[in-house]
């Protein structure tokens, strides 16, 4: 009785209408507007990155491990889930520099085989195919997570950054290597693998019925950040704040450190795997170069700016940072005219100039970011308290 | 045998450049206990002014100039973002190393229009000899000299000046050193400007052997220069250069090797090994944590 009034406390409520208000706005949208919007673009990648950046926070934010490593997991997630969707018959051609991929099972060809490959059978077998794909991309990351878990998780604060900084770059120069070609395809790009825009529903002959191509990343990155959430408010959540808070209390109270490190770290590589995937669907083609420290970082931001330790916080954070570098401030790279003057420093790059200055400025002024370690239900809930106050 | 020559040669040269970086952030974390990641990027930049520079002013005027500018610049990143943070924890520090880095990062590739640039030629270290059958420039000659004579005047520095006997004291212990009326941020500024300084010196060097600048050619060098300086036992200027010659030469060698791919990744598994074998380097001091 206790808990179900807990649960459904008044700014959950509101949490959840929010979310799903947006999320009915965004079908609504995608059907009725130019779907070549920009606005797409930063919803679909806003949400890939929101799921990575929650990912980080679960390490960096609930655990206390500062790990730098999310770029080379997502590199994984995105690997795994473009070798094991590209279909077959494509295969041979972009593996051509290689002579061929040596790995012949395409999970979206292994149910159509079962359920055929025309109309709808073909549409749930791409979906079954595609999921099982995204989660493979989570495994393999996990377990790279735990064999990498096993030396670096005894190493303390920015030692354990830059470990996992290194490990990342160590992935990334495996997976250019040629002579892993026939499988990762060397320094070249995977693409022919489904995307978001194959989960648009087509009709017959072609025309599209129903877009979903921006619904499906949001669905996919929201059930995962609600798995973290959970796991969060679990017991095994509050065994890693204990940690962050105080490491030495945390173990006095019969934690075991080791363990639970281990568990965060692999969940946290789990997800950034996902992510990965996702980030493979958003972009369409699968390069070991994308996945650079400079993204890692660029995640990092995302968690700061959002506030570390705030689920809600690393999500609308993302969302504004997508938005903002990818569209809000797209005029500072046109040259600007007023009254026919043309404006000094209107010019390519500029964007990042200033957006770079904002984040400076975030993070010299503004420290807690924007949700600090409160959760977006809190807000709701402490103007609540307020007026019941007055 | 050219080519061994040849190979060793350009390893303890570029090993030299990494150690310029590498004392940068080895000072820097021993006394503030931060990775100053933007370091990397002090160094790009100090490429992409003496570019900028060398085309108006002669070189005599440009190389101090620049050099100047440099240090400069690193006094202003730790005034402007590491200074107001003194009181705050330790990882917000690095959120706003992190944040610079980016920042300057944007910043050349706003001036710099995207496109890579080349590093001007600087008379007699750009020019080509012959050691042993092996063709090099000057520069990878003279920088091994030149390294050595820097880090023995710092350390002279460090050893028996005044503020060098303050440096010490604060990278032992922060707090008890203010208490003893020591001047923290004259100390704090005075490494900023020394690994500055170092960091542009290293910059010519380095950019007269690879004289293409982009805004990312920092990061890499700055990176392996860390773990140089975590492979060296941080906080140890000595360690830091040896680390550096030995990270130096052995990517020159696995470059040479049909593994150039691993060239970057051999440095960093070096990192984990170290880190996880003998996480305080070869000259490290041990610390004990205390509950």
């Amino acid at each position: 009785m206790l808990n179900e009034k807990k649960k459904l406390n008044k700014g959950s409520l509101i949490t959840l209408i929010i979310i799903l208000v947006f999320l009915i706005a965004t079908i609504v949208l995608e059907n009725t507007i130019n779907p070549n919007s920009l606005l797409f673009t930063v919803i679909r990648k806003a949400a890939v990155y929101s799921l990575v950046a929650v990912s980080m926070n679960l390490l960096n934010g609930f655990t206390g491990l500062f790990s730098l490593g999310q770029a080379g997991f997502m590199l994984l997630g995105a690997y795994t889930y473009a070798i094991l969707t590209i279909p077959n018959d494509v295969r041979d051609i972009i593996y051509y520099l290689f002579q061929g991929s040596s790995f012949h099972v395409s999970t979206v060809g292994f149910f159509e085989g079962i359920l055929g490959d025309t109309g709808v059978a073909a549409f749930i077998s791409m979906i079954l195919g595609v999921i099982i794909a995204i989660v493979a991309g989570g495994l393999v990351a996990a377990l790279v997570a735990y064999l990498i878990g096993l030396p670096v998780l005894r190493l303390k604060s920015d030692y354990l950054a830059i470990a996992t900084l290194g490990f990342a770059e160590i992935l990334r120069a495996i997976f250019q290597w040629d002579k892993l070609g026939k499988i990762t395809n060397g320094a070249n790009a995977l693409r022919g693998y489904p995307t978001f825009s194959d989960f648009n529903i087509k009709a017959e002959n072609g025309a599209t019925v129903l877009r979903l191509s921006s619904f499906i990343p949001l669905l996919f990155a929201g059930i995962c950040i609600l798995v973290i959430v959970l796991l969060i408010n679990s017991s095994y959540g509050r065994a890693f704040k204990a940690i962050r808070d105080d490491e030495v209390a945390a173990e006095a109270m019969g934690i075991n450190l080791a363990k639970h490190k281990m568990m965060s770290f692999c969940i946290s590589s789990f997800f950034a795997g996902v992510g990965g995937a996702l980030f493979a669907m958003f972009a369409s083609t699968v390069q070991a170069k994308t996945f650079t420290s400079a993204m890692t970082y660029e995640i990092f931001l995302i968690v700061v700016i959002g506030g570390i330790g705030s689920i809600s916080g690393s999500c609308i954070a993302s969302f504004l940072y997508i938005a903002c570098s990818e569209w809000w401030l797209r005029f500072l790279d046109n040259t600007q005219y007023i009254n026919g003057t043309q404006l000094p420093l209107f010019r390519n790059g500029f964007r990042m100039v200033v957006f770079s200055v904002v984040i400076m400025v975030i993070v010299l002024f503004f420290r807690d970011g924007l949700f600090g370690d409160k959760e977006l239900p809190d807000l709701f809930k402490k103007r609540r308290v307020k007026k019941d106050g007055e | 045998m050219e080519f061994a020559v040849s190979q060793i040669l350009s390893g303890i040269s570029l090993g030299g450049q990494y150690a310029l970086i590498a004392i940068g952030y080895t000072m820097v974390y021993g006394i503030l206990r931060l990775i100053n990641f933007a370091h990397g990027d002090v160094f790009m930049i100090a490429g992409i002014m003496m570019i900028y520079m060398a085309t108006t002013l002669p070189l005599y005027i440009a190389i101090p100039a620049m050099i100047i500018c440099t240090v400069l610049l690193g006094f202003l990143i730790e005034r402007a973002a590491y200074k107001p943070l003194r009181a705050a924890p330790r990882m917000s520090v690095m959120i706003s190393a992190i944040g610079v880095s980016y920042l300057l990062q944007n910043l050349a590739l706003y001036i710099t229009g995207g496109q890579p640039k080349t590093y001007p030629r600087i008379p007699w270290i750009s020019d080509t000899v012959t050691i042993f059958g092996a063709r090099t420039y000057v520069v990878t000659l003279v920088t091994p000299f030149l390294v050595i004579a820097l880090v023995v005047a710092l350390t002279l520095l460090i050893n028996h000046t005044k503020i060098g006997i303050a440096m010490r004291a604060v990278s032992k212990d922060f707090e008890t050193s203010q208490l003893m009326g020591v001047k923290i941020n004259t100390v704090i500024s005075v490494t900023f400007i020394i690994g500055s300084f170092l960091a542009a010196v290293g910059s010519v060097l380095y950019f007269t052997n690879y004289p293409t600048v982009v805004p990312m050619s920092g990061a890499m060098p700055g990176l392996k220069a860390f773990v140089a300086a975590v492979f060296g036992g941080i906080g140890s200027i000595p360690g830091a250069v040896i680390g550096a010659f030995i990270i130096g030469i052995c990517e020159t060698l696995i470059k040479g090797t049909d593994y150039a791919i691993f060239s970057d990744a051999f440095t960093f598994a070096l990192l984990i090994v170290i880190l996880v074998a003998k996480p305080t380097g070869i000259f490290g001091e041990k610390t004990t944590d205390k509950v």
